[in-house]
């Protein structure tokens, strides 16, 4: 049974706020799921599946009873950043088996107007295996720049060449009034800003911000009945890497296997994909991201951002909305990878649009790339 | 490390899985997990191995050196404990033995160390009953 073209993304919306001290956590992932529904031409009442991650200690039940829903199907997937993108997959299944029409996922954060230091953090337990790494002192940033500097010795890639992904993602949000910084960059700038671990430096990172956003999914078949234009599901893969019993290379990511997977299942090719959205905790991880995707050779990632071609106007265009680098990072970005790709696909991006967008690849990344983390691809096309 | 971060950082738990290797670490002895059904070599300790599932479990003494399979200086932790020791190494180590682990490299200016960096374990006690590994340049000679 599979999901190819049976499933379609019918409302999309991300809350256009970046700093919302005004606001709970829990009103963002409200009134983002009340976009969404409008956006969708649905009430509350069709929603008969929830989806949600990173809210409370037993998962999606505060949101449901926030929201009043009592679904036929609950998915409380926590494996970070790219839960949202596995729970898009998830939703798919579940429609597809019967057991729900029309899930909702909605997201909602305040981190940047609680100063809750994400990627400088702690957040480790000390359940097994953490107890053997928190002792060290490891930081989310840290375990990605483990992952870039293992990266640069082992092909050569240059700081320079990290630094342009953070140069193009900043030029794309520079085109979406909602992002958080917009003014231009330079590679310079990235590499003159403060090391925050090496070989990663201030704006090699993500920003830090409040948002939300929400999707609903549905059947392609219901999808007819609906006021949008339906973006189908083509493929998804869902993935992990950590050090298992004591042995890794740490440049092979999730990514290799969720994207093989979504690939196979969606029956197109690297080539037919017009717009990627790739995680971008940090710059280190777009790159490794378009590497473990295959869509360039391993270590041959530093040479294939370079040109222009992941900007617009480019050949694989990614981030158009400005990504996590510029323009929203409330800890958990996966949602807006899909609702930007839902945009393009349905050709309302304005500015930043990519001419004739048919097919785009989102690719979540979730945890401490270089220790665990997982991934989860989708390939979405437009109708 | 300063003797004062150290009692702010997090101390593992040990716990039935993990006591067999914090109790060497206390004697300041690396030892890897072996399965005695399959003969895998596996860290962190578990009690039940992934590869064939048996319980029956021994130790091997690592020669405790390695060399440095990728690192990052950490310039930024709010975390108490860690703040203290900044600018400071973030690693992973491959033993001699084939296994990775993560850890700090000491007893040297972050700026040389590099990938491929031959160390050695040494063992910081942390009060009577914890001691963590951390490794040093091989040869170095100095107390961490």
């Amino acid at each position: 049974m599979s999901l190819r073209n049976e499933i379609a993304i019918v409302g999309a919306f991300e809350h256009p706020r970046r700093w919302a001290p005004d606001k709970t956590a829990f009103q963002i992932a409200a009134e983002s799921a009340r976009g969404a529904l409008e956006d969708a031409g649905v009430g509350p009442a069709d929603v008969d599946g929830y989806a949600t991650s990173g809210v409370g200690p037993i998962g999606a039940l505060s949101m449901c009873h926030h929201l009043d829903l009592k679904p036929d199907w609950i998915d409380s997937t926590a494996i970070g950043g790219s839960s949202f993108v596995a729970q898009v997959a998830n939703a798919g299944a579940a429609i597809r088996a019967g057991l729900c029409t029309t899930v909702l996922v909605s997201y909602g954060s305040t981190a940047a107007s609680e100063r809750f230091a994400i990627g400088t953090g702690g957040g480790f337990t000390m359940d097994p295996p953490d107890q053997f790494d928190a002792p060290y002192g490891p930081t989310i940033v840290g375990a990605y720049a483990m992952a870039a500097q293992r990266h640069m010795h082992q092909y050569g890639t240059t700081s320079e060449q990290l630094a342009g992904i953070a140069v193009t993602m900043r030029r794309h949000a520079g085109l979406n009034p909602d992002a958080k910084y917009r003014d231009p960059i330079t590679v310079d700038d990235v590499l003159a800003s403060r090391m925050i671990s090496s070989p990663l430096h201030l704006l090699d990172c993500c920003v830090i911000s409040d948002g939300g956003g929400a999707l609903v999914v549905t059947s392609a078949e219901r999808a007819r009945d609906l006021r949008r234009k339906p973006v189908l599901l083509l493929g998804a893969g869902i993935a992990n890497r950590h050090p298992g019993i004591g042995r890794r290379d740490i440049l092979d990511i999730a990514a290799r296997q969720s994207g093989a997977r979504a690939f196979e299942r969606a029956q197109v090719s690297r080539d037919d994909v017009d717009l990627c959205m790739i995680y971008d905790s940090f710059t280190i991880t777009v790159l490794l991201t378009l590497e473990n995707l295959g869509f360039c050779a391993p270590g041959e990632g530093g040479a294939f951002v370079g040109d222009g071609r992941i900007g617009l106007g480019g050949a694989l265009p990614v981030n158009l909305d400005g990504g996590g680098l510029s323009s929203n990072h409330p800890g958990m970005r996966g949602i807006f990878l899909v609702v930007e790709a839902v945009r393009q696909l349905r050709g309302e991006a304005g500015p930043r649009q990519v001419a004739g967008a048919k097919i785009a690849l989102c690719h979540g990344t979730g945890g401490f790339l270089g220790i665990r983390h997982s991934g989860a691809t989708l390939l979405l096309a437009g109708a | 490390m300063s003797n004062q971060a150290a009692a702010k950082k997090p101390i593992p738990r040990i716990d039935e899985e993990s006591k067999g290797y914090w109790e060497a670490c206390r004697r300041h002895e690396l030892r890897i997990q072996h399965c005695l059904g399959c003969g895998t070599l596996r860290h962190h300790p578990r009690a039940v191995c992934p590869k064939c599932l048996s319980s029956e479990v021994g130790w091997v003494l690592s020669s405790g050196r390695g060399v440095v399979y990728t690192f990052t200086v950490t310039h930024q932790n709010q975390m108490p404990g860690f703040r203290e020791d900044l600018p400071y190494v973030l690693a992973y180590v491959e033993l001699e033995e084939g296994i990775m682990l993560l850890t700090n490299v000491v007893g040297c200016p972050p700026a040389e160390v590099r990938i491929g960096l031959p160390v050695e374990v040494v063992f910081e006690d942390v009060g009577d009953d914890v001691a963590i590994p951390r490794f040093r340049p091989r040869g170095a000679g100095v107390i961490a």
